[in-house]
């Protein structure tokens, strides 16, 4: 799930360089650096969700 | 190699003044990281932070500048869509290319070495009582050798993120102009990549899901570390503002203002934050309240008026004392000094209030945002987990049973110190 949610940051950061280089437009662009930026969230949630232990594991 | 003026001047001057006071920042910090650790691991923690000072001095100066470079200087560029952006600088390793005379490349050299040692601490706030010292002296080295380099050329030598504005009609391109981003961001997720590798100390999470405080052994410790970081990070701001931002040596006193009410405004948002929830106020949260407004303060300190830096340091406050909560008891990270929180989270803060208070300028901030959690985040993550996997990082039972200070080093901090028998009962 920590790998999931790593691969999802850098996803998340390749939407965004790719919006700057494909859209000149501001509206599509700003919406895409947007998303790109949320994806990374995702993917930081999931990388701490991978990295919670459950009670068990603490012992 | 060297694109500024070799005669001394007056940002040259003022800046060289500065610099030299920055080390109080590094002093304080250490102080504060002891101090929130626990009686066995002291010495541990003074000598891994010497050390880690020591590393990332060495290492930045040997390969970390090479990638940094400064602005205008030689660089590696890619051509996309016909924009130039510039992924990384090339410079000669070892210094070679730096010129003797005083010059501003040569300051900027000494700046970074404090800036990358101030950076290199972070991480061992958050592993204290349990990450090795040898194990913690490569890390140190991958940050200031590749993770701290790359992202710092990218905002202060002229890389892509500065180029926003001239490429893409960004504002200014990215600001960060006392490294709020550069220095403590990418501190603060070294951080948390190292606690997510090693994991918490045992007996933290108990298996009823409950974690226990471990309370910081030397308060005193924390709140003098502080106070003495206070002037550091006045003039770490300063000298970062006219060296990397070109702000004028007038708008030092500004500067030095916001670092102050931003800190006072953070401090305060804790202690009342601390005192309503809990009905007395907490000294350590306070501390780290004090310490988040001083992050924020790099981001916004020298854009904004004083009202607006007492509302980002007011804001950053409250961020550190639930951000503390949220990692320890809901996402189960064991981060005993709040390093994530004081410079990850509330750094994040202040570069996004830089968005918000600097007409023009949200979207690059937010790409600069996004770059560091993107980007840093995995990068200096896979780095310290292949570390990991050569040289385990984490020490082994009997090092956590003892205490780091006794199983690395063979001698407490307090050898005249009762210890109780309870400290070594295996839970």
């Amino acid at each position: 799930m920590k790998l999931a949610g790593m691969l999802l940051l850098l996803a998340g950061w390749v939407i965004v360089v790719s919006a700057l280089a494909l859209f000149a437009r501001p509206g599509p662009r700003d919406l895409f650096v947007l998303a790109g930026l949320g994806v990374e969230l995702l993917g930081l949630m999931l990388a701490f969700r991978g990295s919670a232990r459950s009670p068990r594991e603490a012992k | 190699m060297t694109p500024y003026p070799a005669a001394f001047d007056l940002p040259v001057l003022a800046s060289m003044a500065l610099v030299a006071i920055i080390p109080l920042a590094l002093a304080g910090f250490v102080l504060m990281n002891t101090g929130l650790g626990r009686t066995r691991s002291a010495a541990h923690s003074m000598l891994g932070s010497l050390a880690a000072i020591a590393v990332a001095a060495l290492v930045f100066c040997v390969v970390g500048f090479s990638w940094e470079g400064v602005a205008g200087g030689s660089s590696h560029t890619l051509t996309i869509a016909g924009s130039h952006w510039d992924w990384l600088a090339r410079v000669p390793f070892c210094l070679l290319g730096l010129s003797p005379g005083g010059t501003r490349t040569n300051l900027a050299v000494l700046l970074q070495v404090f800036a990358v040692g101030l950076a290199a601490l972070i991480p061992l706030s958050a592993g204290a009582d349990r990450w090795r010292l040898s194990a913690s002296c490569f890390s140190t080295a991958l940050l200031a050798g590749w993770t701290y380099p790359l992202f710092a050329h990218w905002v202060w030598g002229g890389g892509w993120l500065a180029q926003l504005g001239s490429n893409y009609g960004l504002g200014r391109g990215f600001l960060d102009a006392g490294g709020a981003g550069a220095i403590q961001v990418v501190g603060g997720l070294t951080a948390l990549s190292v606690v997510w590798i090693i994991g918490p100390r045992r007996g933290k999470f108990a298996q009823d899901g409950i974690a226990p405080a471990i309370p910081g052994h030397n308060i005193v410790y924390v709140l003098f570390g502080a106070l003495l970081v206070l002037p550091g990070w006045i003039a770490l701001n300063a000298a970062c503002a006219i060296l990397f931002a070109g702000a004028p040596p007038a708008q030092i006193p500004l500067i030095a203002l916001n670092t102050m009410l931003s800190a006072a405004a953070g401090c305060m948002a804790a202690v009342l934050i601390t005192r309503l929830r809990f009905a007395k106020p907490d000294a350590s949260l306070s501390a780290n309240g004090w310490m988040g407004g001083l992050v924020a303060s790099s981001a916004v300190g020298s854009f904004v008026s004083p009202m607006v830096a007492i509302g980002v340091g007011m804001i950053a406050g409250v961020l550190v004392t639930f951000s503390v909560e949220l990692l320890e008891l809901r996402l189960a990270v064991d981060d005993p000094g709040g390093a994530i929180s004081v410079h990850a989270v509330a750094g994040i803060w202040g570069l996004l209030a830089v968005g918000f208070f600097v007409p023009g300028q949200s979207l690059a901030q937010v790409v600069g945002v996004a770059t560091l959690l993107g980007l840093v985040l995995p990068l200096t993550y896979g780095l310290n987990w292949l570390l990991d996997r050569v040289f385990p990082q984490r020490t082994d039972r009997d090092g956590e049973r003892l205490g780091m200070d006794l199983h690395e080093l063979g001698a407490g901090a307090y050898p005249e110190f009762m210890i109780h028998n309870e400290e070594f009962v295996e839970r």
